[in-house]
């Protein structure tokens, strides 16, 4: 009986586990008929009305009181005004927007507009005064490695861990950079989505930002793994799997197979 | 030409009785017997590729330059230790599967004592006449603990350099003695003198090693002195007489197919697996840090204690008595240890069991004791796998101050759960087995009685 009560509680209490943390928006986005026709400005314009605007204000001026509808809350959006091209593309095509819940952490998913969409969103956007900074051409090739990895395990490590596999710090889930492009990696630096810090060119110059660009992808996705499977790049914790899930395994089978068994 | 060396030895050395008679002793036979032999073996490879190790690594905080071929670190000032350990691995023949494989060993050699570990609690084989084999087992495990510790530890790179940063504040909230031992060992406020490298390095390559050693030569030669221990298997094994398999021909050549099947298996994880890539985790600068730093799984039970204790220091007035890691990182282990160091004894006061006992307890024999393991290495693990909370945030989404609460509450619940729950499955097991016992019994009796009676009408005819 008390078995089946404790089965019955560890079911229970992952379910409420796994339902908190995976409560994902599901967004419906409003396209007009006809994209391609549209000319950019006013599919972005169309597109704003319809999937941007209850948030953000009718001209991305912003909303700061949530009022409660059927759907949820809404509102509660920061102004657009001056934010400029280079954050309403990092924040489109990381799927970090549109997002449903507001208080969340967004999430990075399959963006939900194509890219048409996005570069319309982009153009319509930034089109609205004051006028922003555009998206950021990084140049990756022209970095150094080693000044990349020096800077990245003092301005980034602490969250994004040494190879960029991600991390968890008081009230945010740090995302690994495996998905992230070195475009995204420049404007995320500039513009620091969620709790991430932003680093202005004073802090840290565009020429160290190659740098760093470089490092990140080298670890992020390319990591030099000279002794063989790399399993996660996450140090201890995976080789203590290995060390129980397979090598503990293995040599216990060769033990029941070399000695004898208890007959009942 | 057999004959004439042997007796050109005996001659020398008058070994043959000797000899004779190991080759003569007697294994009982039992797949779980062979668990330790997993640990011993492990840590032959470990002194053989620790001594390859040696040639090339320099316990040194020196600074230097890496000019070798890993590409992001060129050019970047490091110590000499960090540097011969890249290098190690990059530039030196076989350094690095040397390096991997003795990595793998030193996390197989841990795995198998403890499975060894759990097999001798459970069957109960640490009882009289066995009690100081076990001790020696358990200071045997706690040596390895700290061994491991130094050994990943003297590299100098980012992880080991944080691992050492918790070492030096658990060490340095030991009560009273804190401060001076700490200052003692370190020789200076935390990164310490460059004189602790050397310190590490004496005690991983020289100390411990030897202590371990010893420790196993003694644990071995108790287990020989007093003879395994065996289970029930024949009715022809009882507390006096051990039934098994003589060493030679039968047990020797089963033992060395695990040497070998152990030794292929560490160094194929060795050549193929990546174990802590030290050059992707760069030099240790105390001013740096990395997100989701890991000691080895066989620390992580004290991570996991630091993670749950709630803050709080014991103060008197101003002074800090005891600062507050002093109850996950000293505390926690010394209370498992000594809690297994001193069962034997427990069992003999207040289990009432006296005598010797040669013959093994299956686990469901003795439900009092299987519970009570069960409950205590269920509260053991359970703190483990708090220790990688973090990661469960980053792999699964779930919230980590979710977690830490869950924790706390399980580590309570769950022993005492567990506790109740194997004692009712052990006695259920037993008593399924009296019903069979009976029944067998009833059946043959049923049996015999029905022959009997046809016996007895047979002659009638007659």
């Amino acid at each position: 009986m008390s078995l089946r009560r404790l089965i019955l509680a560890a079911v229970l209490s992952a379910l409420v586990l796994a339902g908190a943390a995976y409560a994902q928006p599901k967004n419906g986005v409003v396209r007009p008929s006809g994209e391609t026709k549209l000319p950019p400005r006013e599919l972005g314009s169309q597109l704003y009305a319809g999937n941007c605007s209850a948030c953000h204000g009718i001209d991305g001026s912003g909303q700061r009181t949530p009022r409660k509808t059927t759907e949820g809350i809404e509102g509660q959006g920061p102004s657009l005004r001056g934010v400029g091209a280079r954050s309403v593309d990092f924040y489109l095509r990381t799927g970090y927007m549109p997002i449903s819940e507001p208080d969340e952490q967004p999430v990075r998913r399959r963006p939900l507009f194509s890219d048409l969409e996005i570069r319309a969103l982009v153009d319509y956007v930034s089109s609205l005064p004051p006028p922003g900074p555009p998206i950021p051409k990084p140049h990756p090739e022209r970095g150094n490695l080693a000044e990349g990895y020096e800077l990245f395990t003092e301005n980034c490590a602490g969250c994004h861990q040494v190879a960029a596999q991600g991390g968890v710090t008081t009230g945010a889930r740090v995302p690994p950079l495996t998905d992230a492009s070195a475009v995204q990696i420049a404007q995320s630096v500039r513009i620091g989505p969620y709790l991430m810090p932003r680093f202005s060119e004073r802090q840290i110059s565009d020429e160290e930002l190659d740098s760093i660009i470089a490092y990140a992808e080298l670890a992020a996705k390319e990591p030099v793994d000279e002794g063989g499977w790399g399993i996660g790049h996450l140090g201890p914790i995976t080789e203590g799997m290995v060390t129980w899930y397979f090598a503990a395994v293995v040599l216990v089978l060769v033990c029941l197979m070399i000695g004898r068994r208890l007959r009942a | 030409m057999i004959r004439r060396t042997v007796n050109f030895l005996d001659s020398r050395t008058g070994a043959v009785p000797f000899l004779r008679k190991s080759l003569r002793y007697i294994f009982p036979d039992h797949w779980s017997f062979l668990l330790g032999e997993i640990a011993m073996y492990a840590f032959i490879v470990l002194v053989a590729t620790g001594v390859y190790l040696t040639l090339f690594f320099e316990p040194s905080l020196a600074e230097t330059t890496y000019t070798g071929s890993y590409k992001p670190l060129q050019g970047l000032a490091m110590s000499e230790a960090y540097r011969s350990a890249v290098e190690l691995s990059f530039d030196i023949p076989s350094g690095l599967l040397m390096r991997q494989t003795h990595h793998w060993a030193s996390n197989i050699f841990v795995a198998a004592i403890l499975m060894h570990l759990l097999r001798v609690f459970f069957t109960g084989a640490f009882r009289k006449p066995r009690e100081i084999t076990w001790v020696i087992g358990l200071l045997m495990l706690f040596a390895t603990l700290l061994e491991g510790y130094l050994g990943y530890s003297m590299i100098d790179d980012l992880l080991s350099g944080i691992g050492l940063a918790i070492g030096y504040g658990v060490a340095l909230s030991l009560p009273v003695v804190g401060a001076n031992l700490t200052l003692g060992l370190w020789g200076g406020p935390f990164p310490g003198d460059p004189a602790f490298e050397s310190r590490m390095y004496v005690a991983h390559v020289f100390l411990l090693p030897i202590l371990i050693g010893t420790l196993m030569a003694g644990h071995l030669a108790l287990v020989a002195s007093r003879h395994h221990a065996q289970f029930k298997a024949t009715k022809r094994a009882t507390e006096r007489k051990l039934v098994g398999m003589p060493a030679f021909p039968a047990q020797v050549p089963r033992s060395l197919a695990l040497m070998f099947a152990t030794v292929a298996v560490l160094f194929l994880l060795g050549g193929l697996v990546q174990i802590n890539p030290i050059w992707q985790w760069g030099p240790f600068e105390v001013s740096q840090g990395t997100n989701g730093a890991q000691p080895d799984w066989y620390l992580g039970w004290l991570i996991g204690s630091l993670r749950l204790v709630p803050g709080f220091d014991v103060t008197i007035g101003d002074y800090t008595l005891i600062p507050n890691p002093f109850w996950g990182g000293a505390l926690f282990p010394l209370v498992v240890m000594a809690v297994l160091g001193a069962w034997p004894w427990l069992e003999r006061r207040f289990g009432g069991v006296r005598g010797f006992h040669n013959i093994l307890d299956r686990p469901r024999d003795v439900p009092g004791r299987t519970a009570f393991g069960f409950a205590f290495f269920t509260w053991v693990a359970l703190i483990f796998l708090a220790g990688s909370a973090d990661r469960a945030t980053v792999f699964f989404g779930l919230d980590y101050e979710s977690q830490v609460v869950f924790f706390r509450g399980a580590v309570i619940v769950a022993p005492i759960v567990a506790f109740f729950v194997t004692r009712r499955i052990c006695r259920e097991l037993k008593r399924g087995e009296e019903i069979g016992v009976d029944k067998e019994r009833a059946e043959e009796e049923a049996e015999e009685e029905a022959q009997e009676a046809e016996r007895e009408k047979e002659p009638a005819p007659a």
